[in-house]
């Protein structure tokens, strides 16, 4: 661990993988854009690989201020042990206050795994980050303007914020597509650090013998309308109607944890706490009760239209538009509504 | 020959059956007024071992942290063919963060001989799938988390697959290893009805005490305590004895546990409340939907 270091920078961990940029560290960018000038300190990326330096100037147009660069052979494809100790190893050469990780499986493998060498706190997919002051209950020290790591806990029932007081860096995971992503500023102007590390064959104790990537089918975090089908569609025969909305209208069909249990549709298509976090402009959702998990994954869509034949579904408190109806008359409905306006 | 697997086990609250009945006012959930479950990957982690065992031999030991009623998943994973059961208890274990707890299960693991340590990827109350890297880290051994098959396992080398997201990868790594398993992995067996029988009267020694507190309400602390010596002395002969540790039988600095070893703290708790917003009730008639469309259009909701 390192001390209270109030000079310290913030870190993204920017992951890649054959010198692509995931998601969640550009969309962590304009967050933690926020936290250091909150702060009045330096935003950094942090990169390792082989060949890719490409990168920095991407990263520095979504918002770094400079980016440690780390280019190894050894680098070229992720394992936790090597890319943990040149982690470890930076974090004590430079300090900084605050390291940011995405929530992917690899930012779960390898925060951790570096939060316990350094002996620091980590907080897991978290959903919001803020600076904040906190007063202790024991002595009533204040610590001003610490990391709030936010986060759900027990199955999204209850929200909490998680401070670390002194044993740095403040280390979180951020959950996937909870951020929105910042919009590229060309104009900016690239400071790379290039660091140096010595790494050997015990550093990489895994064999990769193979890979296998699925082509990813549906992105639903791009989609600017979503349809999505509950359990109260009530077959997979019926849901060809979330489809048919979602096709009429340009959007993505999606559906509950209940809806892909019950084998209407894929996994992929799964919004919600165990699925993906989507902020689209309309948000059609159909025969949905509103499980605090689902709404966990949609409440900040631009527009919620909801449809169900229950008054009382919780669904409708998040809802702009509350539909109380049978939805084998509503969709058809939206359906010629929308073909009539639209052509 | 055969594999020597120590299993790391929880018993968590059944998050899926939260309701307002079960939080405290100020927000936090009575963790009592919630059914007490084995975490569901955890069960996972154990077939898996149950399988490397049923093809390659060996011996299984399972290990959870908690109260003493922690001990009741421990007789379950008895029941389901674990050779071993060790129950970690102590009142200075509360308040560990991740790390923490960590820190307390390495000392405990460390007593042991290991070739595979296996976790369930995470636990369901609190989601943070940290506990397992961060063991594996303070044990010093080479960690695969997400996995979802053992491909092979031959002499002192282990291949997996795993999950990464999008897709899956097929690593080999030598052992000794700490994997950390899915619930798409495999299907746990049942409890043997043979192992039932035989281990339902297994128990920690604490619960034994607790049992002889119970049944002899007027005896005096030294009376107790022999009955409790006496009473663990048979289960011991019968092989019913649980193992029971507390930190000083783990050797654990105490700096490193409990609060004191935790550099995450709780700032605030809220419970969720649902924001209401400014809901608009449209008639499920072809005027209400058409002028709701057409409202959206003229938002530029819809292009």
């Amino acid at each position: 661990m390192i001390e209270v270091n109030r000079q310290g920078e913030v870190w993204v961990f920017a992951e890649q993988h054959n010198g692509r940029l995931e998601d969640t560290p550009l969309e962590l960018m304009s967050k933690a854009r926020h936290l250091a000038d909150t702060l009045g300190v330096k935003l950094a990326a942090v990169v390792l690989g082989d060949g890719v330096r490409a990168l920095a100037t991407k990263l520095t147009q979504y918002g770094a201020d400079k980016v440690y660069l780390v280019e190894h052979p050894l680098l070229r494809a992720y394992q936790t042990n090597s890319y943990a100790k040149v982690i470890y190893e930076l974090i004590h050469k430079h300090e900084p206050q605050i390291v940011l990780y995405g929530a992917t499986i690899a930012g779960r493998d390898l925060a951790p795994r570096i939060a316990s060498a350094a002996k620091a706190g980590l907080t897991a997919d978290c959903t919001d980050l803020q600076i904040g002051d906190h007063t202790a209950a024991k002595d009533k020290q204040v610590h001003k303007n610490l990391l709030f790591q936010i986060r759900p806990a027990f199955g999204g029932n209850i929200v909490a914020t998680i401070i670390n007081t002194d044993r740095w860096p403040q280390m979180a995971t951020v959950r996937e597509g909870v951020m929105p992503m910042p919009a590229p500023d060309v104009k900016r102007r690239v400071e790379i650090i290039q660091e140096k590390v010595a790494l050997a064959g015990p550093d990489l104790p895994l064999e990769i013998l193979e890979e296998h990537k699925r082509p990813k089918k549906v992105d639903l975090k791009a989609a600017r309308v979503i349809v999505a089908g509950g359990a109260g569609v009530g077959s997979k025969d019926n849901f060809r109607l979330i489809w048919d909305l979602a096709n009429c209208l340009g959007g993505a069909p999606a559906a509950t944890r209940a809806a892909v249990d019950l084998g209407f549709i894929d996994h992929e298509h799964q919004v919600g706490q165990t699925g993906t976090t989507v902020r689209p402009s309309l948000y059609i959702a159909v025969g949905i009760s509103g499980a605090i998990q689902h709404q966990a994954g949609m409440s900040q869509s631009q527009k919620i239209v909801a449809v169900n034949n229950d008054p009382e579904a919780p669904i409708f408190n998040v809802a702009h538009y509350k539909i109380i109806g049978d939805l084998n008359e509503v969709i058809p409905r939206m359906i010629k509504a929308i073909k009539e306006k639209t052509v | 020959m055969g594999y020597k697997c120590v299993v790391l086990i929880k018993q968590v609250p059944d998050t899926k059956r939260i309701t307002g009945d079960v939080m405290n006012d100020d927000g936090t959930v009575k963790r009592s007024a919630l059914p007490a479950i084995f975490n569901p990957e955890d069960l996972n982690a154990l077939e898996l071992a149950l399988q490397i065992k049923d093809k390659f031999g060996g011996h299984i030991t399972v290990i959870t942290m908690g109260l003493p009623v922690a001990s009741a998943i421990l007789r379950d994973a008895l029941y389901r063919g674990a050779d071993e059961a060790v129950l970690v208890t102590d009142r200075r274990c509360a308040a560990s963060d991740t790390l923490a707890t960590s820190y307390i299960l390495s000392c405990a693991v460390k007593k042991l001989d290991y070739d595979i340590v296996l976790c369930g990827r995470q636990a369901i109350d609190g989601d943070t799938a940290q506990v397992g890297p961060q063991l594996a880290e303070k044990i010093g051994v080479t960690q695969i988390t997400y996995v979802e098959a053992l491909t092979e396992l031959e002499g002192k080398t282990i291949t997996l697959r795993r999950n990464i997201g999008n897709g899956w990868q097929q690593v080999r790594a030598a052992l000794p290893v700490l994997l950390t398993v899915t619930g798409e992995a495999n299907e746990p067996r049942v409890a043997a009805a043979k192992k039932m029988m035989k281990y339902k009267n297994a128990l920690a020694p604490i619960e034994v005490e607790q049992k002889i507190k119970a049944e002899n309400p007027n005896a005096v602390e030294g009376e107790i305590k022999e009955l409790t010596k006496l009473k663990c002395g048979k289960l011991a002969e019968q092989g019913l004895l649980m193992k029971q540790w507390d930190l000083d039988a783990i050797e654990a600095d105490l700096n490193w546990c409990g609060q004191s070893g935790s550099p995450t703290k709780v700032h605030r708790i809220q419970s969720v409340v649902l924001a209401a917003k400014e809901t608009k009730q449209i008639e499920p008639t072809e005027k209400g939907i058409s002028d709701m469309i057409h409202e959206l259009i003229d938002d530029k909701i819809i292009a």
